[in-house]
């Protein structure tokens, strides 16, 4: 428990106006914990950007831009390079940051550039698997058989009928010094990556898993025990790698079926009314079993 | 130093004269031998910036987006089409009063793809914010480009310059430049850039946060503001100028044979030296005829434009791009200057050509000083279809 000065003299502080049991805020408050006053941060256009900034409040207390949706990376990399110019990259951290939309749909032509030269950059995807902030569309990393506004179940679907693009190795492939998936809800093994993460070189990525309350539609309560869950189940294997070598994986202690993550959200509700729904579920376990099997999960 | 150098090379040694510390750029015919040339140099260390080759024009403006908030100077260039997948950088560049300088070597929008010149790409984000300068030979679009980055780093402006220069016509041909010697009397003239607001860790500020409803439009009503400021501010740049280097081209006009001057033709860019051309011809017949240059079409020189055109009977304007269920762009701006003024004796008449390359010829021109003898108001017509295309 932090104490009231402690909580105003934090990076990324109190005041904003994020749903409540937001997990995304939480993960921003553990990575600047870590990244300190001596960061520069970019944010794409989505929640975060909206609910830490509203003019003329904002909850940064480092220098921080927001440009537009699909440029956070290509800011970034305009960043570091007028570091280098100024004689301070040595001394400064550039966090470019965005959600999952912001990463692996419209913004992943100026990421992938900007991993490709190599920018001294820490990118962080906050995946909470849809466009939360425009009211829950479906991106390419929805999961299979959500719910979401965009990609409905019905009469005749079960939602989202196709699986996570999978954004890591996408990362990975680009042949960057270090890429590294963490969750919300493993505050330490989030904080040791980015710790590592700030140590190294270069283009580095950051996928975490954050749940989403009004997205998942989940009582804000669980929002760390979905975090946990998702790794639990398979269903979000947590590993970083240096270059295209995975280096470490985080086991799962007790695997637990995706049944008991799946249903206390909404947004797989749908999957739990008939056999054909059960038939989802199934396939499901098999994204969960083949992460294990394929990760070394156990 | 007098050189005879092609345009690219000229706005290269421009930019190069104003040491900016952090270009990038993305391929697009005709601005590429202008990045050739920059990242030449860097390469050679004769200028020291960090040159981003990037993946795409909106990584490009993104980028120097970001080195600009860092309080560094920056330039781009682009065109076409690639102003276009930037123009929502540039919208936000602006927003942000951010000091880049933006080179565009004007050139046809696809479809038909065409890699020529005119200047529908201009005219396609003339209302991002960024003020747009005109270029009327190479000569000018060297000097032109010192003289952005003064403009837009004035503290009471605090906004991109778009510095247009024909493609092809000015970015791939050469001509005589006299180039400055000397780096101290251009650092005088435009000292280092030093932003009040900043990315600085030192003394954090959040760029581009939302604005809600309750003060949106105040944000909007200051970046108008401070366009409409930069009028007295791109005169002084001109002026000052003049006054360092010895070489003028006007302020946000400029004025050729225009006393007594019953017929004026307005026109912008390059097509200004054919133009003068064929009025030295008519002058020596005896006609009336004068030019008027539009070297700022943003800011918009109403004011100058209305002093120069109150007393002509008719006006010519060349219309390098063409406003598809409406007519003319510049000729259309014009004719709403004098109406505010209560001037309606004059007729404005705006002619499309140029477009996709096509040569506009001194036949051309002669051409519409007759027509627009006979014509009034005239709205952006075609001028030389080829019948057989149609």
């Amino acid at each position: 428990m932090l104490t009231k000065e402690e909580t105003h003299n934090e990076l990324f502080t109190m005041g904003h106006t994020g749903c409540s049991g937001c997990a995304q805020s939480m993960a921003v408050k553990l990575i600047m914990e870590i990244l300190g006053k001596n960061t520069i941060a970019t944010s794409a256009t989505g929640c975060l950007e909206v609910f830490s900034t509203r003019w003329p409040e904002s909850s940064w207390k480092i220098p921080w831009i927001h440009s537009l949706f699909e440029n956070s990376a290509a800011v970034a990399s305009g960043i570091e390079a007028a570091l280098k110019v100024l004689g301070k990259k040595e001394d400064i951290t550039v966090l470019s940051q965005a959600g999952d939309g912001g990463t692996a749909d419209i913004g992943l032509q100026s990421l992938s550039g900007m991993f490709e030269r190599n920018h001294d950059v820490l990118y962080v995807c906050y995946d909470n698997g849809a466009y939360m902030n425009t009211g829950y569309q479906r991106s390419g990393l929805t999961p299979l058989d959500a719910f979401t506004t965009t990609s409905p179940s019905g009469k005749v679907s079960f939602g989202n009928n196709r699986p996570k693009k999978y954004m890591p190795e996408i990362a990975m492939a680009h042949r960057i010094p270090y890429t590294a998936v963490a969750s919300a809800g493993y505050p330490m093994d989030l904080q040791k990556k980015v710790k590592k993460a700030k140590s190294i070189k270069g283009a580095k990525y950051l996928q975490v898993d954050v749940p989403c309350v009004p997205g998942w539609k989940y009582e804000p309560k669980y929002s760390v025990k979905l975090a946990q869950l998702a790794v639990q189940t398979g269903l979000y294997p947590l590993f970083d790698a240096e270059y295209e070598k995975i280096i470490s994986v985080k086991k799962i202690s007790k695997k637990v079926p995706v049944e008991e993550y799946l249903k206390l959200q909404g947004r797989f509700k749908h999957l739990f009314k008939d056999d054909a729904g059960r038939a989802e579920i199934e396939k499901i376990q098999k994204i969960a079993d083949e992460n294990i099997e394929r990760f070394g999960l156990i | 130093m007098k050189q005879v150098l092609e345009g690219s090379m000229a706005i290269a040694g421009g930019v190069k004269m104003a040491e900016p510390h952090v270009i990038s750029a993305y391929p697009i015919t005709p601005q590429t031998h202008i990045v050739e040339h920059l990242s030449q140099m860097v390469a050679d260390g004769d200028l020291k910036a960090e040159f981003i080759m990037v993946e795409s024009e909106h990584s490009a403006a993104s980028v120097v987006l970001g080195a600009s908030a860092c309080g560094v100077r920056t330039y781009t260039a682009t065109a076409a089409q690639g102003l276009l997948y930037m123009e929502e950088v540039v919208y936000n560049i602006a927003g942000m009063r951010l000091p880049v300088v933006i080179t565009i070597a004007n050139r046809a929008i696809s479809a038909p793809i065409n890699i020529w010149n005119d200047m529908q790409d201009a005219m396609a984000i003339r209302d991002t914010g960024a003020i747009m300068l005109v270029a009327e030979n190479n000569q000018e679009a060297y000097d032109m480009h010192i003289q952005a980055f003064k403009i837009a780093e004035n503290r009471d402006v605090m906004l991109p310059v778009i510095v247009n220069v024909d493609g092809f016509v000015l970015t791939h041909t050469f001509e005589v430049v006299e180039t400055i010697d000397s780096i101290e009397k251009v650092r005088e003239y435009l000292p280092p850039l030093n932003m009040e607001y900043k990315l600085d860790v030192e003394n954090p500020y959040s760029f581009g946060t939302i604005a809600e409803p309750s003060v949106y439009t105040e944000a909007r009503y200051n970046l108008y503001n401070a366009m409409n400021f930069s009028r007295n501010v791109i005169i002084d740049a001109a002026k000052e100028f003049d006054d360092m280097f010895g070489r003028f081209y006007g302020g946000l006009t400029d004025s050729y044979k225009m006393d007594d001057a019953q017929t004026v033709i307005v026109a912008m860019g390059s097509v200004l030296g054919t133009v003068k051309d064929v009025v030295d011809e008519l002058r020596e017949a005896g006609k009336k005829i004068g030019v008027l240059k539009v070297r700022s079409f943003r800011p918009f020189p109403e004011e100058e434009i209305v002093a120069a055109l109150k007393n002509a009977k008719n006006v010519i304007v060349i219309e390098k791009a063409i406003c598809p269920g409406k007519g003319g762009i510049l000729s259309v701006e014009i004719r709403d200057s004098l109406f505010k003024h209560k001037i309606n004796s004059v007729s404005v008449n705006g002619y499309t050509l140029g477009l996709g390359g096509r040569d506009i010829t001194p036949g051309n021109i002669h051409g519409l000083v007759e027509r627009a003898e006979k014509e009034e108001n005239v709205d952006g017509e075609f001028i030389g279809l080829s019948q057989q295309y149609l």
